[in-house]
């Protein structure tokens, strides 16, 4: 097996594992927790926080 | 009993020093600036010497201020998106007292001319054990966090993090490999264009993970904070996170371009060097766009003008890299000046922004206070880097492409045209706009320091911040 097809292989792996990683990033069932993820800055503050530290 | 608030001291500790080893390292900066005009400044003292004093300037700003900054944010951050007190307190502890060990034998042992002339790995070996003795300390504390939160996910601050952690430990203790000869001379244990190779897949890395995955992190979670709206996308921050780390790895033979790195690896650093683009791109985005519908904050708020223009030199300086790796490029750019603009555009204009936007979020949460003593010192501080960082970076892009063509030029015989004096004099103007620009960037860190003096002499160091007890699902 020469280096050339070795790359080849290793080159399609990883379009291969990129693909899935995005296809798991944007799928319908994992939205919600993705959203819960992103607010989790948020949930120790029982409010919605708004203000900035501009005084 | 289980703890009911957050471990503060640690985080406290670390984030006082951020701000006085900012100082430190960035006057040692100042004054290799000066060198380079005056070389005779220092007075020949050998202790004080340009090749004496540069390591030292790179490990203070790198490891001192800006490792310090991220123990700070990612003891901070773990905590609060885990709900959960730091595991291992005392381990944490050892870290700080560690760290600054650290740092303050890397002040002796570097101006005394102990080195192993490994760029930003410079640390005789008895501080490379230490190093790796409080990094493994570092990353059971924060897994040992991870692993006792209480809520369902982990924020992507802490995969950030986690990376960092996990790949300067290997990165470490891979390119530290080196044999002992006396307490203070060590010899590397690869030789040849192996070293060189290891090295700056090292030096490309620890660029790649401490300076740029670390405050990815620390971004993720202080942009949305003070904007007080969630990241834009968290599914593009997945994808951003697994392609950066994928990419990043391969990156560091592009510092070896027309070397005697075989002619294959070099184009390998140059292709994924390219690719970079998209994933740095996607990150720099996300962050910006967590503004949008909230941009009138920015006229008003100069933490966050500190954070959104921290960004614009990420998104800058992560165009400019990937150019400069192209090899025709790179037979222009390299060894000059436009190298160390390039690399001040993402440490001055990326980290320490991100890092004093953050820090001026951090410091009165940590000693209870709404906000720091003086919004208008804040202001004043962000315009001195802003137009320091300017001033520098477009003085050196002049400097170096003016340097590589000088040196590129040749008489119709074949001679150079140019001698390597004339070129250096060609430098002098350059150089005092860096001075200048350098100057005023470490100008406003002295501000930064009275505005947290004045805040922690008004404020008290809270070590009862609740950890709310309503768990999330």
């Amino acid at each position: 097996m020469d280096s050339g097809l070795i790359s080849g292989i290793v080159t399609a792996i990883f379009i291969v594992v990129f693909i899935g990683i995005v296809w798991w990033a944007y799928s319908r069932g994992n939205k919600q927790a993705f959203e819960d993820a992103g607010r989790l800055p948020f949930e120790e503050d029982n409010a919605p926080i708004s203000k900035g530290d501009s005084k | 009993m289980e703890a009911t608030t957050y471990n503060y001291k640690v985080v406290r500790q670390f984030a006082i020093m951020t701000v006085v080893w900012g100082i430190v390292g960035m006057l040692v900066g100042v004054i290799l600036a000066a060198q380079l005009i005056w070389p005779d400044l220092t007075f020949g003292i050998e202790y004080l010497s340009y090749g004496r004093l540069r390591p030292l300037h790179t490990n203070a700003v790198i490891f001192a201020f800006g490792g310090s900054a991220m123990f700070a944010v990612s003891y901070y951050i773990v905590q609060r998106t885990c709900q959960v007190r730091l595991w291992a307190e005392k381990l944490a502890a050892f870290t700080f007292w560690g760290w600054t060990l650290v740092i303050v034998l890397a002040a002796i042992t570097l101006p005394m001319g102990y080195t192993s002339s490994k760029e930003y790995a410079e640390l005789e070996w008895p501080i490379d054990l230490l190093i790796t003795v409080v990094w493994v300390a570092y990353a059971l504390v924060f897994f040992g966090t991870i692993i006792k939160r209480k809520t369902k996910h982990i924020y992507v601050s802490n995969w950030f993090f986690g990376a960092y952690i996990l790949v300067i430990a290997i990165l470490h203790i891979v390119n530290s490999m080196e044999l002992p000869v006396t307490l203070t001379k060590s010899y590397s244990m690869y030789a040849g264009v192996q070293d060189a190779m290891i090295q700056w897949w090292y030096g490309h890395n620890a660029v790649g993970f401490f300076l740029t995955t670390a405050f990815l992190g620390m971004m993720y979670y202080f942009i949305p904070k003070q904007a007080g709206r969630p990241i834009y996308s968290y599914r593009l921050s997945v994808v951003h996170f697994w392609s950066l780390n994928f990419i990043y790895m391969w990156a560091g033979p592009h510092h070896l371009q027309y070397t005697a790195l075989p002619d294959w690896a070099q184009s390998l650093g140059m292709v994924f060097s390219l690719m970079l683009l998209a994933p740095s791109w996607g990150g720099m985005m996300n962050g910006i766009m967590t503004l949008s519908g909230a941009w009138h904050k920015l006229r008003t708020d100069p933490i966050l003008k500190f954070m959104v223009t921290a960004l614009s030199f990420y998104g800058m300086s992560t165009f400019e890299g990937p150019m400069m790796s192209i090899k025709t490029v790179n037979a222009l750019s390299h060894y000059t000046e436009w190298t160390i603009g390039h690399v001040h555009s993402g440490a001055l204009g990326w980290v320490a922004m991100i890092t004093i936007g953050s820090m001026y979020y951090l410091i009165p949460r940590l000693f209870g206070r709404e906000s720091m003593f003086s919004t208008k010192l804040i202001e004043w501080h962000f315009w001195l880097s802003t137009i320091g960082v300017v001033l520098y970076i477009a003085a050196l892009w002049i400097a170096g492409v003016t340097q590589g063509l000088m040196w590129r030029a040749a008489n119709a015989d074949g001679t150079l045209t140019y001698s390597f004096a004339q070129v250096v004099n060609t430098m002098y103007p350059f150089y005092g706009i860096r001075l200048m620009g350098g100057a005023m960037f470490f100008s406003g860190m002295l501000i930064m320091a009275y505005n947290v003096w004045q805040t922690t002499r008004l404020g008290r160091a809270v070590n009862d911040a609740p950890i709310p007890q309503a768990v999330h699902a």
